[in-house]
């Protein structure tokens, strides 16, 4: 199933709706990676609100894909990681060292708007 | 001494439960008649081995007389139930107290030696009864024995259970103190099951509140080891994937100390001195500035 991505303003907004396949996430991977410059998005925001789980492939690939579109010269945002999600992340050890997060849409865009206002 | 009498182990088994309960009967009366100078032979032993001094003399003597009578209904009845129950009742009454399971024990074991005694002095003539009497005695005593140490010690279970129920439901409150943020006052001792608890509640807090900044005061927590740091830790990342900052406060210098000896990473962790200091710092963070009134310092200064 492909997820939508959805520019809004300077930033990308890609909304998980349901479970993914590994190959879902390499391909939405692959396609933020690309778009980010394409469409001059200074931002992305990955919503995972409709998660239950994360397992350690989906945690690496959304860490690689933060990690990958700053070297392409944008910032990434994770937000809507369920509490029940995010103890089990934890205790598999799975942290998403490096990579922002926040509660929800709006407080990805708060945090996103925040970053690009003060530089 | 019994064990060597084949006398004792001859006859066939109905007959000596015949023997054993008139011996029993015997015994009975025996003690009931001298239940007196027993019961006080008792007392005066208990007092002299410094058992029960948590007890005055009078109280100690009153228990002694319904134990005593328990006591030897149980030999004469053969059933512990009555016993079973004086020895729960007991305990209630005694453990508040402070009395430890030695004294129990142990003043159970003198009236077993102190009856033993005037066993030996009535019988001391007919070695042969002795013998029989002894084996009559010594089981039901040892029974006894054990009924009212068992008692003693599930009672003490039951409390610590209780204690424990008692604890575990002393809900860890997450309050919010300002809008965006969360204070989690944690106090006493963490076991694993309850830093779950309290990890799933502050997490779910987050969430509910649209909380960025958590503070989590840990002034009341006496001891950590490594099982309940690392959770701590967990607690902090977890708290980070839903987009709160977690600053932790009042570490004491014990915990402070054992956490970097046996090395957990605490790296990732924000501490401040104190609960005020924490406060100071999300405010800071949340981009609040406290400041006092004029008028109000002024009304300070002037008084």
């Amino acid at each position: 199933m492909e997820v939508p991505i959805l520019k809004q303003g300077d930033f990308l907004i890609a909304t998980i709706q349901s479970a993914l396949t590994d190959s879902d996430l390499l391909h939405l991977r692959t396609a933020l990676v690309q778009q980010v410059v394409r469409l001059r998005s200074k931002g992305v925001i990955v919503d995972v609100t409709a998660l239950d789980v994360m397992d350690s492939f989906a945690t690496r690939t959304v860490r690689d894909l933060a990690h990958m579109i700053k070297l392409r010269g944008a910032a990434t945002v994770i937000v809507g990681i369920q509490p029940e999600v995010a103890l089990s992340m934890v205790q598999l050890g799975l942290t998403l060292e490096g990579v922002a997060t926040a509660l929800d849409l709006e407080e990805g865009l708060a945090y996103l708007s925040r970053k690009f206002r003060w530089g | 001494m019994k064990g060597n009498n084949p006398r004792a182990m001859a006859p066939p088994a109905p007959a000596r439960d015949e023997d054993i309960s008139s011996l029993l009967r015997e015994l009975v009366a025996h003690l009931r008649q001298n239940r007196t100078d027993l019961r006080e032979e008792w007392a005066r032993r208990i007092t002299e081995a410094e058992l029960l001094t948590a007890m005055s003399r009078e109280e100690v003597f009153a228990e002694a007389t319904s134990v005593y009578d328990n006591y030897v209904e149980a030999l004469e009845t053969g059933t512990f139930e009555a016993l079973q129950a004086y020895a729960r009742n007991l305990s209630e009454r005694i453990i508040p107290r402070g009395v430890e399971t030695h004294e129990v024990v142990g003043i159970v074991l003198l009236l077993r030696d102190v009856l033993a005694r005037s066993l030996f002095s009535k019988y001391h003539e007919d070695f042969d009864k002795l013998n029989r009497i002894l084996d009559a005695y010594e089981p039901a005593a040892n029974r006894i024995a054990i009924t009212v140490a068992v008692g003693f010690v599930q009672e003490r279970e039951r409390i610590i259970r209780e204690q424990q129920e008692a604890i575990r439901e002393l809900s860890t409150p997450v309050l919010q103190v300002r809008e965006r943020l969360l204070i989690l006052p944690i106090i006493g001792l963490i076991d694993p099951q309850r830093a779950r608890q309290l990890t799933e509640q502050l997490l779910r807090g987050i969430r509910t509140n649209r909380a960025k900044v958590v503070v989590i005061d840990i002034t009341g927590v006496p001891v950590m080891d490594s099982n309940v740091a690392n959770h701590l830790v967990q607690t902090v990342e977890a708290s980070r994937l839903l987009g709160a900052t977690v600053i932790v406060t009042g570490l004491s210098p014990e915990i402070a100390q054992t956490l970097v000896n046996i090395g957990v990473d605490l790296s990732k962790m924000n501490t401040v001195g104190d609960l005020q200091g924490g406060i100071e710092e999300a405010e800071r963070l949340l981009g609040y500035k406290v400041e006092p009134l004029v008028e109000a310092s002024q009304a300070g200064a002037g008084t």
